[in-house]
């Protein structure tokens, strides 16, 4: 009874830190999606590194703390999970290793050519991730083809199944409008405009995406049943919709901070969804209910888990109340003036 | 044929060692930046200023590749080592996880204060969050450490459910071996940011470039580096007698010692014969030193190769290379401290030391790759000393799938490797920007 307590914790712990790296992270991988689409000139494009400047690294953490959790609750699931997903996770880091260092280096040099390569690894590195976390998670939530021992039946092509490129098409989107929202917060005039029209237009495909991805759940997957067992579980789905349906509302009052908190909470809220609907799983197996993998036949031992918790109560909050000062500290707009200065991406 | 265990460790070394070229810097030049921003803070010299601008956009640059290639080792575990991650992940996983949220937020949050924040914050805000993300690096540095040390010599377990489980936390982060390998690491570490300050200062010197400003770094980098190469010494012989308390087959590699022997003599020149179990070479023996290192006692006796199985053994000539040479440049390193140490006043005066410092820079990467082919090959066969082998451990996947991302692996580290060091010559080349341009902390014109 009292490891069932732990596990479930950690459960919930384990969604929220993906849920808020997909929340933070998200806004990053849109603003590079939207690069080359966006951006008129150089300074547009220097104010879109800068608008993610101070926070993509501190964003990039959650998914390491998450992918750390994963291992320290579930080893198991976190054996299953990356080594069945070998070649998309891969992928994934690939593409994040070239966007950290585009960040970094972009501005070192001052030739074009140098840049635009820079601007490419931007560009693939968010739209990969964005594409491939959507994939995989999706993938999850219908179960992967995993036997007895955790080993997976099937190839890399059939994650692309419908279900789960729909996921990762829904994360695609849902992370543009998540960036150009928060570029219409970091920036000024035209850029701005443009901000504001993609993500109104944008957020049209979002809304799309989103009821046809909660309709092909109820087809694909059995996330339902939980919420139909726990009503108050629908909850979640209702924020999530609540998030996605005020974003324009806000945005046709010039509220832009309240239209990138409505995304946030949508982002958040989605996530919440599918793992809520996993309970007590975190990887169902396609091929035999008996083979997922649950919070009880694939967590750590009790006393792990209560150190982790202690762990865990401790620093997050204490890294929740950091970062929120971070983004309080450079909330201000990315003005040209600050490109000016060395420091400047 | 290369099979999924080969090719997962090619896969791990390339990524471990590509990923600790650039951890050591960072690990000490954090701080020496943080010691260059607190001595503008107290004396308000712009030298000094200008000294934290300079090296901390030399950090920075090293920075980015460093955070973005370490994320791929904790996720290989995974990918590559699925089954080591079952069998020790209650454990293990633990010790990744709050390195996660004790150290690299820290860090990775407050080097963008750091970075973004020469206009927003006071100058003792912004030196202190120079020394947050000095602090949190290191605090990282134990956590990984304390995990590897694990894997060196496992403590506070059982073997429950087919698997290990903690049963003492305690022990786990007390694990001596661990915090022997800590410290041996980080002053390695710190020992390179010394001497890359001090190379790059040489070769501003010797142009007669920044004079006054070059001569401040020399002087603090002189002092930081005699410390820390002079304690290395000293600590690595203590590590040394750990790893013969805990792992006696990796001993008996580091020094070739194939027959067991009661006061093992240490050989200052051997070549070791793998094939045929022995030395091809063993010259200038002196007696009983083996024994008095490994155990402080000359009469000790010394467990030679022979006493075990040929598949327990780790590979020989690699381990036993990689030792020696790493001994042998620590000793230089050491000596090269005392010359700098004496000349740190007026370095500009010795042309020779100013000549050799730059070439210097490479050597403790080197050194610091050396230590670690030494910790992991000469842990093999086994991946958990005494616990778990290597081969045991590796994930189920296809020999292809491991090959072409070892291929991807090379291809991409080599180039953003050659990008990076690129750019931290083109910088340091450059020298601190010209006093007027720079931006000071905010309040310091409010």
């Amino acid at each position: 009874m009292e490891q069932n307590i732990f596990q479930i914790i950690w459960f919930v712990l384990w969604g929220v830190l993906w849920a808020v790296y997909f929340m933070l992270d998200g806004f990053d991988f849109g603003l590079g999606m939207l690069l080359p689409f966006i951006a008129k000139n150089d300074v547009d494009r220097r104010i879109i590194y800068n608008a993610a400047g101070p926070f993509w690294d501190g964003n990039e953490v959650w998914l390491i703390t998450a992918g750390g959790a994963t291992f320290a609750a579930f080893p198991k699931t976190y054996a299953v999970m990356f080594s069945a997903l070998y070649t998309p996770l891969l992928l994934i880091l690939f593409a994040l290793i070239l966007r950290g260092v585009a960040f970094e280096f972009r501005a070192k040099e001052e030739s074009p050519v140098w840049k635009g390569i820079w601007d490419l690894c931007l560009v693939v590195g968010s739209f990969l991730p964005a594409l491939l976390f959507g994939v995989a998670f999706a993938n999850f939530f219908q179960g992967l083809p995993i036997d007895w021992q955790g080993i997976m039946h099937g190839n890399t092509l059939s994650l692309l199944n419908p279900y789960g490129l729909l996921g990762g098409l829904l994360f695609v989107v849902m992370f543009i409008v998540h960036g150009a929202l928060w570029l219409t917060i970091k920036s000024n005039g035209a850029l701005k405009r443009r901000a504001k029209k993609v993500a109104e237009s944008f957020w049209v495909i979002e809304m799309l995406l989103v009821i046809i991805f909660l309709v092909a759940t109820g087809f694909f997957t059995d996330l339902w049943v939980n919420f139909f067992r726990y009503k108050w579980l629908l909850i979640i789905p209702a924020l999530a919709l609540l998030g996605f349906v005020a974003i324009p509302g806000f945005l046709a009052y010039g509220s832009y901070w309240k239209a990138w908190f409505s995304s946030a909470l949508a982002i958040l809220m989605t996530t919440a969804f599918g793992v809520a609907g996993l309970f007590p799983r975190l990887i169902p197996s396609s091929l035999n209910p008996d083979w997922s993998l649950t919070i009880y036949n694939s967590s750590s031992s009790p006393l792990t888990l209560k150190i982790m918790t202690a762990v865990a109560l401790i620093f997050v909050p204490i890294v929740i109340l950091y970062q929120l000062w971070t983004y309080k500290t450079f909330s201000e707009k990315v003005k040209p003036e600050f490109l000016e200065t060395e420091e400047a991406y | 044929m290369l099979d999924v265990v080969l090719l997962s460790r090619l896969q791990f070394a390339v990524a471990s060692l590509f990923h600790f070229l650039f951890v050591p810097l960072t690990l000490g030049l954090s701080i020496l930046t943080a010691i260059f921003e607190t001595l503008y803070v107290k004396t308000g010299d712009e030298d000094y200023l200008r000294a934290a601008k300079f090296w901390g956009k030399l950090f920075l640059i090293n920075f980015a590749l460093g955070v973005v290639t370490g994320i791929t080792l904790e996720f290989q575990f995974g990918t590559n080592w699925s089954k080591y991650s079952m069998y020790v992940g209650d454990i293990f996983g633990s010790l990744l996880a709050i390195e996660a949220t004790l150290a690299f937020f820290l860090e990775s949050t407050f080097i963008a204060v750091w970075h973004f924040g020469w206009n927003r914050l006071s100058p003792k805000l912004h030196a202190l969050s120079i020394w947050l993300v000095a602090i949190a690096s290191n605090i990282s540095a134990l956590w990984i450490l304390l995990a590897n040390g694990w894997m060196q010599h496992p403590v506070g377990y059982t073997i429950r459910n087919g698997r290990a489980e903690l049963t003492s936390f305690l022990e786990v982060v007390t694990n001596p071996f661990g915090w022997m390998e800590f410290i041996h690491t980080v002053s390695g570490a710190y020992i390179l940011a010394g001497f890359f300050v001090l190379g790059i200062s040489a070769w501003h010197l010797r142009r007669k470039r920044e004079v006054t400003f070059f001569k401040k770094c020399f002087k603090v980098a002189a002092v930081w580096t005699l410390i820390f190469a002079l304690f290395e010494v000293f600590n690595g012989h203590l590590h040394g007698s750990e790893v013969a308390k805990a792992q006696p087959t990796k001993l008996a590699a580091m020094e070739s010692l194939w027959e067991t022997k009661q006061g093992a003599p240490m050989y200052l020149l051997v070549i070791p014969d793998e094939e045929h179990e022995r030395n091809k070479l063993e010259l200038f023996p002196i007696p009983g030193m083996l024994s008095l290192l490994a155990y402080h006692d000359p009469g000790a006796t010394v467990k030679g190769l022979k006493e075990w199985p040929e598949e327990e053994r780790p590979p020989v000539a690699l381990t036993f290379w990689s030792f020696r040479l790493m001994v042998g440049l620590g000793f230089l390193f050491a000596a090269l401290s005392l010359w700098v140490f004496w000349k740190r006043n007026n370095p500009e005066e010795s042309p020779w030391l100013l000549r050799i410092l730059p070439w210097v820079i490479p050597l403790p990467y080197l050194a610091c790759e050396l230590g670690w082919m030494v910790a992991e090959v000469g842990r093999q066969p086994w991946i958990v000393y005494g616990l778990m082998k290597t081969s045991k451990a590796v994930s189920p996947i296809a020999p292809a799938q491991v090959g072409i991302s070892l291929l991807a692996f090379i291809l991409v580290y080599t180039l953003l490797g050659l990008v990076d060091f690129y750019l931290l010559f083109k910088f340091a080349r450059k020298g601190p920007g010209a006093k007027k341009t720079l931006a000071a902390p905010s309040s310091i014109n409010a």
